[in-house]
């Protein structure tokens, strides 16, 4: 094997591994020289926002690192719920502008639903 | 009238109902939600007459089995929002509207969402304002506002005596089956309305056994046929439940939910769902969403509304009229 053609595998590893992190399409990494310590399992103090408008979900898939901590606010005139299907998290009522925040701290995929209006689905992905 | 004729105008009726293209005809007028005018077979003829003179001194009128009763629904105690911010008052003006009739039902139905968040404070408002109401017999059945609380445990405390599960039942009154359904608990995710195993298997036992002959109304909040899916307005398992009173005469399916008039015929059952008390919700698929929609002020009381139900003993059929709160021709 000569150099030329490994180039890519003979990088240092920190590099590797922020080049890894640049294409897993995560949004919320902070740029951090100590690449080293940085694992999966480390938490974040990431947060995202989903809003309740229109009897929806928006966005209705939503995307965070370990750790971070999604708030739900209910823009509309009527109350709904966020409730997990697999029974992971569970919202009080929400009336109109009240808020519901659940921190993830496991990789994985959360549907739920409203409870209230069963049709009203969505998806955080956590990863 | 000699024998023979009677004999023909009854066969008539009976024709009539049997064949459903004239009762058909006959429930489009009752579409109609203007000033409540009653369309009623006389003779195996239609006729209109005025509310208060359907039952007046007419001899087809007036048999000591027929009887009316009152539907009102989605009273959402505790909204305030801008399409209607007074729903207390509005349930007071149909409350009156009840009150000023003059065949004075025999009980009132409330096909749900009685509260807005189910919060103690709302039923006992609503319970301050139904005390004004002339009929002292009230029927529920919950709508999903209702269950916002550990699952419904405030509504079957006050509103669940003598039902079972989430709060269904049965009763008699004069000759005609009602059961109260509920189709708003342990809804699944991308689903509507549900009535669920238990609550089936035990309609099943319910109306079993009783003769065909007899008037079936079956009421429950959430339309128990599909109006428009995407909006979650229909029952996912309602073709089961509606399989167990086929072989019935006379089936009448109240509903409430969509806060708009809609009726199906099909064959022996009419479905039909009432106006809110509270605010209109808008035609499906003319909006983003179902949900509060707001219309001028001077409008409000004509999108609101009740339904008076007659049953006729002659016809053996249950006439629905809709009147909103308000007329709207002077």
């Amino acid at each position: 094997m000569t150099k030329k053609t490994l180039r890519f595998a003979s990088l240092p590893v920190p590099v590797l591994i922020a080049l890894l992190l640049l294409f897993s399409g995560s949004r919320s990494v902070e740029a951090n020289d100590q690449t080293n310590n940085q694992t999966k399992d480390q938490p974040s103090s990431a947060s995202a926002e989903v809003a309740i408008d229109n009897f929806s979900f928006g966005p209705q898939t939503l995307t965070v690192p370990v750790g971070a901590t999604v708030t739900w606010t209910n823009r509309d005139d009527i109350p709904h719920t966020v409730v997990s299907t697999d029974g992971v998290f569970k919202s009080k009522v929400r009336d109109t502008d009240e808020k519901f925040s659940y921190t993830f701290t496991k990789a994985g995929t959360y549907p739920y639903f409203c409870s209230v209006h069963p049709k009203m689905t969505g998806k955080v992905v956590v990863q | 009238m000699t024998n023979k004729k009677q004999d023909l105008i009854d066969q008539d009726l009976q024709d009539l109902n049997n064949d459903g293209v004239d009762r058909r005809g006959f429930l489009k007028c009752m579409a109609w939600a203007g000033t409540g005018l009653v369309w009623t077979m006389s003779g195996g003829i239609p006729a209109s007459r005025a509310f208060g003179k359907i039952y007046g001194k007419d001899k087809d009128s007036g048999k000591s089995g027929d009887f009316t009763f009152v539907q009102i629904s989605d009273s959402h105690i505790g909204f305030n929002k801008p399409a209607n911010p007074d729903v207390t008052a509005t349930l007071q003006t149909a409350i009156h509207k009840i009150d000023a009739m003059p065949q004075k039902p025999d009980f009132i139905i409330h096909t749900g969402d009685l509260s807005q968040l189910s919060k103690p404070s709302e039923f006992d408002t609503l319970d301050q304002a139904l005390k004004g109401a002339a009929a002292k017999q009230i029927y529920f059945v919950p709508g999903e506002h209702d269950m916002l609380s550990d699952n419904g445990a405030e509504y079957l405390q006050r509103f669940g005596k003598g039902t079972q599960g989430s709060g269904w039942y049965s009763f008699d009154h004069k000759g005609v089956h009602f059961v109260g359904l509920v189709n708003v608990a342990n809804l699944k995710a991308g689903g509507m309305g549900s009535l669920g195993h238990e609550q089936l298997e035990w309609l099943e036992k319910d109306v079993k056994g009783r003769s065909a002959s007899t008037p079936i109304v079956l009421f429950a909040h959430i339309p128990l046929w599909t109006i428009y899916p995407d909006w979650g307005w229909g029952t996912d398992d309602s073709e089961q439940a509606l399989s167990y009173v086929k072989r019935f005469g006379s089936v009448t399916v109240l509903n409430g939910h969509i806060h708009q008039i809609m009726q199906k015929v099909e064959g022996k059952v009419s479905f039909h769902t009432a106006m809110s008390t509270a605010f209109p919700q808008p035609a499906p698929g003319t909006a983003p969403s179902a949900g509060p929609m707001k219309v001028p002020a001077d409008q409000l009381q004509r999108v609101l509304g009740i339904t008076d139900v007659n049953y006729l003993v002659s016809a053996r059929s249950l006439a629905v009229v809709d009147s909103p709160l308000a007329d709207s021709t002077p």
